[in-house]
């Protein structure tokens, strides 16, 4: 019986990276496992400096005409936190789990495309220190004579053009310096990575199905990564346009968003939003996923209509390309496009609804295990339905326009995509962390999590509804003693210290379990789909023999018969079955042959900020730089193969044409 | 049996790869589509100043994209040379390709530089900016695409030649270059005819 073979050392441009362990196995890693967990941790760094940023805002705000943050860094810090938050980490996070499961998923060994997975997370990490290297070497001025003119520190040298970067005020007249090249070369090479990785996703679920693994038995997680994919592939080059527009207008003196030459700022808004809807639901169909996997599993019955969940998921992503112009109510946009857009808003609530009542229905009469995942996907339901009641309320174009830049609109997205998209994640990260890392996360402390975010969340985005109503504008440093607005600012910082201590306790739980967490059992859950019927932690390989699917949720109808009153009824044997697959699944039987690791991916990844740089400070000598690590990167990785030669083998060796699905 | 063999792909009878290709172009359907929509958009708005039709040259221009089509009729011919194994035609009819690319990019600088005197710059106003980008987007993936033929050129002066399963795979730059081709089809309409 053999195991993983060796492969053998060849000379590329460099000999091919051989380590097991190690930061340089991780570095040239093409593991989608390991990308995923990368992923991961990446994301999470991010996520806490994103809130880090935001505490600064509420410490800003706590109480009226507070002084803590001058207004540069007010604008830097909130233009930080919204970039952070949705490129830096809800994204990379959803891309995490996308990484780590959808292989698992539909029973493939990898993704479609190893190294250019690799190739799509060295990109994000790149795209993220750029991004966040303006701190060190970025400039925000301010126009001549500006009120901002005097601050100069470091803090304000960031992006500060709000996470949308509208036109003008992004321009080079009212933003000079160089934080807003930053902010636009930044989300640029962001972009690159996502688009990467929705051609991998979409190719690999398409193409890397196992047996029987028909399009209508997969996993809803799975679904809705298709769905994600599709977004990411036809709004990203919108944005990608947009952001190039607006490096050349700030470097090279072209007028697109500016009217001076004849250009149009609301072209900007147009543009952006086109990308920004649907970044929406990128954000937020991960985390549909998610739920849909969690609560059926732990109300112990199948997923209510999962056609409809299915193709609802579909409906909103086809929408949410229909409804961008409700961003721009405010903007000078014509009646009749108002009315349409009011229209096309009224209806995507539509297929939302649809899976909140097919997640209804799901819990309906079941046996309900109230552990952390499913808290935090009830959490989820409760909370994305408030912040969906709210989204609808925008259809409203007269309403929309008193709501707009005012703090309702605040609490109405981080209900969606705090109380969504982050709630849906946290569930996710409980759910699958025995099959991550083989071991079980605190109950008690996961619980404790739980009770302080919801409560933390509501107290921090509850009380913006009625100050947004009462009219605090958002993006607005400081805000008068005679508004009286001061009690509920108090209460919402309150509210964002106790989210704080909320994220310490799971980062202790989560490093506590990892170390001391009891040893996993092989299915916790008593799960439905095919990846707990692999061990936990995942063996390398994934599975040691292709599966055969032979039915939606194939792993519980492995497990589970039914009686005459279509009862779920445990299978003879099934403790058998569960044993012998274990085993099976520690020792394959027969020769694997993985992608072997890299590192062009990585050398081509880091050299796309030596091009943002080289645009920004127009150097010649950085842009060679770049150029060349792309051609070395590019270069060796045309050359090399997938698979290196193997050596000893008792069986014939790999033929040509399998190797190369590169 | 080697265990590729024995765990199932491509349920939807595509090559993974050339699925995955057709995935990249029909984003890049979306970059041209956007560039094109603000091409358009700005097209008609009536702002003082010189315009694209006061310097162009449509029979010069029509020239050049003649002959990027024909580079479309020798990309087909080199892939069919290389279905029948015919190495050496493939790798005349792929320089033949790449060097009908590199006439239209000396077209395309050729044209700029004669814009550029007659003082239609990038940041002159929205209707040439809008015309460089476009343009210049498409001139720089033809340019991709050359260098592309050419490497596949080199790769074939090999002993062995080329193989269609090749990791830098003919096809893939010929569904590229076509689409390059395609689009230039679009843009020289959009952007000259009407």
């Amino acid at each position: 019986m053999t195991k993983i073979i060796e492969p053998k050392k060849q000379r590329n441009i460099f000999s091919r990276p051989s380590s097991e362990e190690g930061v340089w196995s991780w570095i040239t890693t093409v593991d989608h496992k390991r990308i995923g967990i990368m992923y991961g941790y990446a994301a999470f760094f991010f996520l806490l400096v994103g809130g880090l940023e935001a505490l600064l805002l509420r410490i800003q705000l706590s109480q009226p005409d507070n002084n803590f943050l001058s207004a540069a860094e007010y604008n830097a810090m909130f233009t930080m936190h919204g970039t952070t938050m949705i490129f830096l980490a809800i994204m990379p996070i959803s891309a995490a789990f996308f990484n780590y499961l959808l292989p698992l998923q539909i029973g493939a060994r990898d993704v479609a495309f190893p190294r250019l997975n690799a190739l799509s997370f060295w990109i994000f990490i790149a795209g993220g220190l750029f991004l966040y290297s303006t701190f060190l070497f970025g400039t925000a001025g301010a126009p001549e004579g500006g009120y901002l003119a005097e601050e100069v520190s470091r803090l304000a040298s960031a992006p500060n053009g709000g996470w949308f970067g509208y036109q003008p005020n992004a321009g080079l007249k009212y933003s000079p310096g160089t934080a807003m090249d930053y902010w636009a070369i930044g989300l640029q090479i962001l972009g690159i990575a996502s688009l990467v990785s929705a051609f991998n996703f979409i190719t690999t679920i398409l193409n890397m199905r196992t047996k029987g693994m028909r399009l209508m038995r997969m996993p809803v997680f799975t679904w809705m990564t298709f769905a994600v994919s599709f977004l990411l592939a036809f709004s990203l080059p919108i944005i990608a346009i947009a952001l190039f527009f607006v490096t050349f207008d700030r470097q090279f003196g072209t007028t697109f968003f500016l009217t001076e030459g004849g250009g149009d700022p609301v072209l900007w808004q147009h543009l952006f939003w086109l990308f920004g809807h649907p970044e929406v639901y990128i954000l937020i169909l991960p985390a549909f996923g998610i739920v849909s996997e969690v609560l059926p599993t732990f109300s112990r019955k199948p997923l209510f209509g999962y056609p409809a969940i299915v193709f609802a998921g579909f409906g909103i992503a086809f929408i949410g390309f229909g409804v961008w112009a409700h961003h721009m109510f405010a903007s000078a946009i014509s009646p009749v496009a108002q009315a349409g857009f009011g229209l096309s808003t009224m209806i995507i609530a539509v297929p939302t609804g649809v899976k909140i009542f097919n997640w209804l229905g799901t819990i309906w009469g079941g046996k309900l295990t109230l552990n952390t995942p499913m808290l935090f996907a009830l959490g989820f339901i409760g909370m994305f339905v408030i912040g969906g009641l709210s989204g609808v309320t925008h259809s409203v174009v007269p309403a929309d326009t008193q709501q707009t830049d005012t703090y309702y609109i605040v609490a109405h997205f981080h209900y969606v995509l705090f109380g969504g998209a982050l709630f849906g994640i946290f569930s996710g990260l409980y759910f699958w962390f025995p099959k991550v890392w083989g071991r079980m996360y605190n109950e008690t402390m996961g619980k404790i999590h739980f009770w302080l975010m919801i409560i933390g969340f509501n107290l921090t985005f509850g009380p913006m509804h009625w100050l947004g109503l009462q009219g605090q504008v958002r993006r607005t440093w400081v805000y008068a003693e005679e508004t009286n607005l001061g009690f509920w600012n108090l209460i919402v910082t309150i509210g964002a210290f106790i989210l704080a201590i909320a994220t310490l306790v799971f980062m202790a739980n989560w490093i506590y379990s990892r170390r001391k967490g009891e040893v996993a059992p092989f299915d916790p859950w008593d799960a439905r789909t095919i990846e707990w019927s692999i061990p936990s932690p995942t063996p390398v390989w994934n599975f040691s023999n292709a599966p055969e699917v032979k039915s939606l949720d194939d792993f519980w109808h492995q497990k589970y018969g039914e009686d005459e009153d279509g009862r779920a009824v445990r299978r003879e044997g099934t403790d058998d079955l569960l044993l012998q697959l274990e085993e099976e699944g520690l020792n394959p039987k027969e020769e694997i042959h993985l992608p072997s690791p890299s590192y062009f991916p990585v050398i081509m990844a880091f050299g796309l900020p030596f091009l943002g740089y080289a645009i920004i400070y127009k150097s010649i000598p950085l842009a060679m730089i770049g150029v060349i690590m792309l051609l070395i990167g590019g270069f060796g990785w045309g050359t090399e193969p997938l698979e290196e030669e193997f050596e000893s083998s008792e069986e014939e060796p790999e033929s040509r044409e399998s190797k190369n699905y590169e | 049996m080697s265990d590729a063999h024995a765990y199932p792909h491509e349920p939807t009878g595509v090559e993974t790869r050339k699925l995955g290709f057709w995935v990249f172009l029909s984003t890049e359907i979306l970059f041209f589509g956007t560039l094109i929509t603000t091409f358009l958009i700005f097209k008609g708005r009536d702002f003082p100043g010189i315009k694209l039709t006061d310097v162009y040259d449509i029979p010069f221009t029509s020239v050049s994209s003649f002959v990027l089509l024909m580079s479309s009729l020798t990309m087909v011919l080199a892939h069919n040379a290389l279905e029948t194994n015919d190495q050496e035609k493939t790798r005349v009819w792929l320089l033949a390709t790449a060097m009908l690319g590199a006439v239209f990019l000396a077209g395309q600088i050729y044209e700029f530089t004669e814009f550029y005197h007659k003082g239609f710059e990038l940041s002159t106003n929205i209707f040439s900016s809008t015309f460089y980008v476009l343009t210049g987007f498409h001139g720089l993936h033809v340019f991709i695409g050359v260098v592309l033929l050419l490497a596949l050129w080199g790769i074939g002066q090999r002993q062995k030649g080329l193989s269609l399963n090749e990791g830098m795979n003919l096809e893939f730059i010929a569904l590229y270059w076509h689409f390059v081709d395609i689009v230039w089809i679009v843009l020289f309409t959009v952007v000259y005819l009407i």
